[in-house]
């Protein structure tokens, strides 16, 4: 590991700055201004009597406002609260200047009110090996903010993260466009939906392997017909996820800047006697053969994106 | 039996640019050029060409060659999807057209940039559009197999599995070709042979796969001609007739990631090529002097081994041990130095040394007079020749 890296993962698990608290409580015209922003037209966040008809004691604020009320203040050509962490400006003094949010995700725990006062509490917790991506070699930061009330009772959680990465400045044109379709954008590969295999997907999301079943024959990928009798009609059923290594992979090169490599990719057939590839997680990629059982679970690689992944049984 | 494709074309000129890991030039100017290369090894005029052919991949639009060599009426234009899986398709096509009357002069052409303005192994992502194409890149890539390596790894593993071949048999693949290229000025690994040893050393891309399991990337283009066996035979070369051409796709076939069928470490759909050939050709696996092996990665050279009956299944590690792919074996392969000597130009490149094996102008020349095998990319949609001399 290098100095740098060590350096900065001895932040992991401490605050990564001071705790902010709000500048302002909660408040409707705040409420009413970023609703117009947004385009929110919900009326039970500025109409009294419409929330509380949905049954809340009076007007709430939009669960997705959590951060807005402990945000640094504005300050033109300013420095930002995650320019002041000193986890990131280890990152800065190596020569790693560039800083992009690659991704976030809020949990809620109730809703806030006007009158709240909101603190949040920052902390870090994880740093990524470097990775190449299409902006330059980088490591991602995560940090988890934890939003509390005036009771220090917590209502809300996000998940931050950044990448800080050297700009890659020298390399030639043609490669640049070709290494960001490689690392897509910061943003996790995405299959493409098409109407044979949304419910493919969609079982994913909800944590269901489903295949697509004709006369107790199961198929996958999913294709709108079957190839025994030809018929477009199908069934649905779902797999109890247990199944054996059928062949597998592991992967070096080329790398994506989301994954840890070695990377054990698994081709599984599934009790149910289908096969399928994901990723193996929680083992070491030398532990991994040919005829080992596995069982499915899923990883929430993005808010709202979930991919299966399998573990030794 | 022989079929009415069976010897009614010929290859009667082939050309290519120089292969680079930079040409500095366009993929449009890299066409021409081979493309006139291979007019002038035949002694065809220009103005003679009535039919293009070349891969649904390559960048350079059919209409666009035709202006720059001058051409005034293209009668027959055709292309073939699936990558390396076209390479020795286009030559089939062109058969068919000059079989049919419906052109009398085709040439076959490949031109790419492919290492200097884009390279296959960095990884492909593509946009999610709601395309069957699309779709299926869905099922890998988020997971991280996003090259051509990843993809036919979990063959090539199974594979390993099921017949205890080694790294160091597909190794010795690579040895052979880099044994072959050493003797070839054209190749880009010219005088650079290389060890098993070496081989083990370096580094791993894709477990099983080391960096020397994988072609080159390669920039630079082959242009083949094609015409009628009668015309070729008055030409500049001896004609390289085409004895048989063939095309295969087979059961749950898909992109390089055909893991859902019975058996994954075959190529059922180079089986179904050989098939053919052979029964177009009237010929045996015993018949054949020298192939051409498509070798984007090395395990599948064994593979094709099996898929032709060279050897039997799962044997190929033997015949591959003895030293049977070299000079002086069984069955040399590759003799230009393959894909990881010469150049990766999409299996284009080994179509022109089996056109030299029949000529007698290798640099590698296997003795005799026998037919000689080609072979296009495996784990996808492929296609093969059998080409012999007059």
């Amino acid at each position: 590991m290098t100095d740098l890296l060590e350096k900065a993962r001895e932040w992991v698990g401490k605050a990564a700055t001071a705790p902010t608290t709000a500048r302002d409580p909660v408040n409707v015209p705040m409420i009413r201004r970023w609703c117009e922003a947004m385009g929110d037209t919900n009326p039970i966040y500025v109409d009294d009597a419409a929330a509380r008809a949905a049954g809340h004691p009076g007007i709430v604020a939009p669960p997705a406002m959590l951060e807005v009320w402990t945000m640094a203040p504005y300050r033109p050509g300013g420095r930002t609260a995650e320019d002041s962490m000193a986890v990131l400006n280890l990152f800065d003094d190596a020569g790693y200047t560039g800083v992009v949010a690659t991704n976030t995700g809020q949990s809620y725990d109730r809703y806030l009110v006007p009158g709240d006062v909101v603190t949040a509490s920052v902390t870090v917790d994880s740093v990524s090996e470097e990775k190449r991506t299409g902006l330059g070699i980088g490591h991602f930061v995560t940090l988890v903010f934890e939003f509390t009330d005036a009771e220090d009772k917590r209502v809300g959680r996000m998940t931050f993260r950044v990448l800080k990465f050297k700009p890659n400045l020298s390399q030639p044109e043609a490669d640049k466009g070709k290494s960001d379709d490689a690392s897509g954008g910061y943003s996790h590969p995405r299959p493409a939906i098409t109407h044979d295999n949304a419910f493919f997907w969609e079982g994913i999301n909800n944590r269901k392997l489903l295949f697509q079943s004709t006369d107790g024959r199961l198929r996958h990928p999913p294709s709108p017909m079957d190839p025994v009798s030809g018929s477009l009609e199908f069934d649905i059923v779902e797999s109890c996820g247990r199944g054996t290594i059928h062949s597998f992979v592991v992967m070096h090169q080329p790398r994506l800047p989301d994954f840890d490599y070695p990377l054990p990719v698994v081709l599984v057939e599934l009790e149910e006697g289908v096969r399928i590839i994901a990723n193996l997680i929680d083992a070491d990629a030398e532990d991994v053969s040919i005829g080992q059982a596995v069982e499915v679970d899923f990883i929430e690689v993005e808010p709202d994106y979930l991919l299966p992944a399998f573990r030794l049984n | 039996m022989t079929s009415s494709l069976s010897n009614v074309a010929a290859i009667a000129g082939i050309g290519a640019t120089e292969f680079s890991k930079n040409s500095g030039r366009s993929e449009m100017r890299l066409a021409v050029e081979a493309i006139t290369a291979a007019l002038d090894d035949a002694g065809i005029d220009r103005e003679e060409v009535d039919g293009l052919s070349t891969f649904t991949m390559d960048n350079n639009p059919e209409i666009e060659v035709f202006r720059n060599i001058g051409g005034r009426e293209l009668k027959f234009f055709s292309r073939i999807h699936y990558g390396g899986g076209g390479a020795c398709a286009p030559v089939m096509q062109a058969a068919m057209a000059i079989a049919t009357g419906v052109a009398n002069v085709v040439v076959c052409y490949r031109a790419m940039n492919e290492r200097s303005q884009y390279r296959f192994g960095t990884g492909h992502t593509p946009p999610p559009v709601p395309t069957a194409e699309s779709s299926h890149y869905g099922y890998y890539v988020p997971f991280g197999l996003v090259s051509p390596a990843s993809w036919v790894a979990m063959g090539a593993q199974r594979y390993m599995y099921e017949s205890g071949a080694t790294s160091e048999d597909f190794g010795r693949v690579s040895v052979a070709s880099r044994k072959h290229a050493a003797n070839n000025p054209a190749a880009w690994f010219y005088e650079q042979p290389i060890t098993l040893d070496d081989h083990q050393q370096s580094k791993w891309i894709v477990e099983p796969l080391h960096l020397l399991d994988c072609c080159q990337e390669s920039d630079g283009a082959v242009a083949i001609v094609v015409t009628s066996t009668d015309y070729a035979r008055k030409l500049r070369q001896p004609p390289a007739i085409i004895r048989a051409a063939a095309q295969g796709a087979a059961d749950d076939q898909q992109m390089m990631t055909s893991y859902y069928r019975k058996e994954i470490a075959r190529l059922p759909e180079m089986e179904l090529v050989a098939r053919q050939l052979f029964d177009q050709a009237g010929l045996r696996p015993d018949d054949i002097r020298t192939a051409t092996l498509y070798d984007h990665f090395t395990p599948y050279v064994l593979t094709q081994l099996e898929s032709f009956g060279f050897t039997p299944r799962n044997q190929a590690k033997d015949f591959v041990r003895e030293g049977n792919l070299e000079i002086g074996g069984r069955l040399p392969v590759n003799t230009n130095g393959g894909q990881l000597g010469e150049a990766y130009i999409h299996g284009m490149n080994g179509i022109s040394e089996a056109v030299r094996q029949v000529r007698g102008t290798s640099v590698n020349q296997v003795p005799g007079d026998g037919p000689v095998l080609v072979t296009a990319g495996t784990g996808v949609p492929t296609s093969g020749l059998i080409l012999d001399g007059a």
